[in-house]
């Protein structure tokens, strides 16, 4: 522990923080919104009356469940330019970036995830909301928007930020398509200078202050909402 | 868009001579289970324990606990492994860190990815022990005193038996998630599923048979292992009690 080199950390400070963290955060951003949109348009193909609708979405969720995050950043890291090279109807695999093959990876396995927080949230309403809406004359799409899909949002908020604290961690992962993210900077850093023991204690640290500062706030959010009801 | 499919491809030999490449990628699903085996039996122990430490009355029993449970759930599991087998031989006295660095393989990254996982997992083991004991009627605590048991004995009569039957179906899902999580040593060097269908991809540039054939592999391990818990959950239920959803949060 004599030879710890607090040195190395303050060099790199701009590095790490401008490239890395500003990655990771418009990493978790992006598949956060993106997730959560994907994610209720899933639980509300799940909860659909029309069957074939319903067993798509469930089994994507499923099968998104079954397997590791890492497998399934491989596979879209692979898979995105043949489905690119599909929809331009090129005739190789298009060449995707790093950031978009992993936004895109991310929003895709975070929705099925979501959409157990969204369906959770759907079933919460009271049926009778649903009804009372289409006895108003409110469409499908009228009474989801206006009356249940808000309120199973408001309710489910909590759950779903926890939900974005964990994909935050799971942004690491990014670290197997060598991109450069918080933790990928740190990394390089470390085998550059030979401070592997400096750079990952510090990145621990990061990710600690990051998301327990961040757990804190869920916390205290989720007493003034139990208050509000 | 072309893709050359070549299933054919599994049974042929792969880069070390003699075995086929499903062959790889099935020894790499043993070191899969083998090390969420050993990571799990860490987990449930230490998770337990601490679990049932956050329900004792011993005030900073339950800050060390909770302490616990805040540090190893917000790391990223990724830097927890690299910290248990990039930072932690530096640390220790010099001939014990270096006789764990010339571990053989795949000893080297066994060790490690399994101590990083089983401290990983046993935090969120901790926290469903320790809803499943709060979910618990306050009565049944008082009951244990009011009968003359000690505090461990009403906790190892009365109130564990009931919570970990309550906690079954979470734990059940921690298993699942224990399992994929095992994927994250890949990254530390352990050849299992993930990394075994990586570098069939590698050598073979069959990209989507590698990952079609290790997602077949895992949906079936998570059939098995789902049902296989959930026939101990019914065979261990008490007859009468239906165990209330306990706690879910997020995670995978």
């Amino acid at each position: 522990m004599g030879s710890f080199d607090f040195d190395v950390i303050a060099r790199s400070l701009g590095y790490l923080f401008r490239e890395g963290m500003v990655f990771t955060l418009t990493l978790t951003a992006l598949a956060a919104v993106g997730g959560i949109v994907f994610g209720t348009l899933l639980a509300m193909m799940r909860l659909s009356s029309f069957k074939w609708l319903s067993l798509a979405a469930t089994g994507y969720v499923n099968l998104m469940r079954s397997i590791p995050l890492l497998l399934v950043i491989f596979w879209f890291y692979f898979l995105v330019p043949y489905i690119g090279a599909w929809l331009t109807g090129a005739a190789r695999p298009i060449h995707v970036g790093a950031f978009a093959s992993s936004v895109i990876t991310f929003t895709m396995f975070e929705a099925a995830y979501y959409s157990e927080i969204m369906r959770a949230g759907i079933q919460s309403i009271p049926r009778g909301q649903v009804w009372a809406g289409y006895a108003l004359g409110l469409n499908y799409w009228q009474t989801m928007g206006t009356v249940v899909l808000p309120q199973a949002f408001r309710n489910m908020i909590p759950i779903l930020l926890t939900q974005t604290i964990i994909l935050f961690q799971d942004t690491s992962l990014v670290y197997v398509l060598s991109i450069t993210d918080f933790l990928g900077a740190a990394s390089k850093v470390a085998q550059r200078d030979s401070r592997l023991v400096e750079m990952y204690l510090f990145a621990a640290l990061v990710y600690f202050i990051v998301s327990f500062g961040l757990s804190l706030l869920v916390k205290r959010l989720q007493q003034k909402i139990a208050i509000v009801r | 868009m072309k893709y050359n499919w070549n299933w054919g491809i599994l049974w042929q030999t792969s880069i070390d001579g003699q075995n086929t490449w499903i062959m790889m990628l099935i020894h790499g699903l043993g070191w899969t289970l083998f090390a969420a085996l050993c990571a799990g039996v860490i987990a449930l122990l230490l998770g337990s324990v601490i679990g049932v430490v956050r329900t004792t009355d011993h005030k900073w029993l339950v800050r060390l606990g909770n302490a616990y449970v805040e540090l190893f759930r917000n790391i990223p599991l990724l830097v927890q492994l690299f910290l248990w087998f990039f930072v932690i031989p530096e640390l220790l006295p010099k001939a014990f860190g270096s006789a764990i660095k010339q571990m053989p393989p795949p000893w080297g990254s066994f060790v490690p990815a399994v101590i990083g996982l089983g401290l990983f997992t046993a935090a969120r083991v901790a926290e469903q022990v320790r809803a499943g004991i709060q979910s618990l009627p306050r009565g049944q605590r008082m009951a244990g005193t009011a009968l003359g048991l000690t505090q461990a004995q009403t906790y190892r009569h009365v109130l564990l038996p009931m919570a970990f039957r309550i906690i079954m179906p979470p734990l059940t899902s921690e298993t699942m998630n224990l399992i994929k999580n095992t994927s994250v040593a890949l990254t530390i060097g352990l050849v299992e599923l993930t990394a075994a269908a990586r570098s069939m991809q590698e050598f073979t540039f069959q990209v989507f048979e590698a990952f079609t054939a290790a997602t077949v592999i895992y949906i079936i391990v998570n059939l098995v292992v789902v049902n296989l818990l959930r026939w101990l959950e019914k065979s261990v239920a008490v007859p009468g009690f239906i165990g209330p959803a306990a706690v879910g949060g997020g995670g995978h």
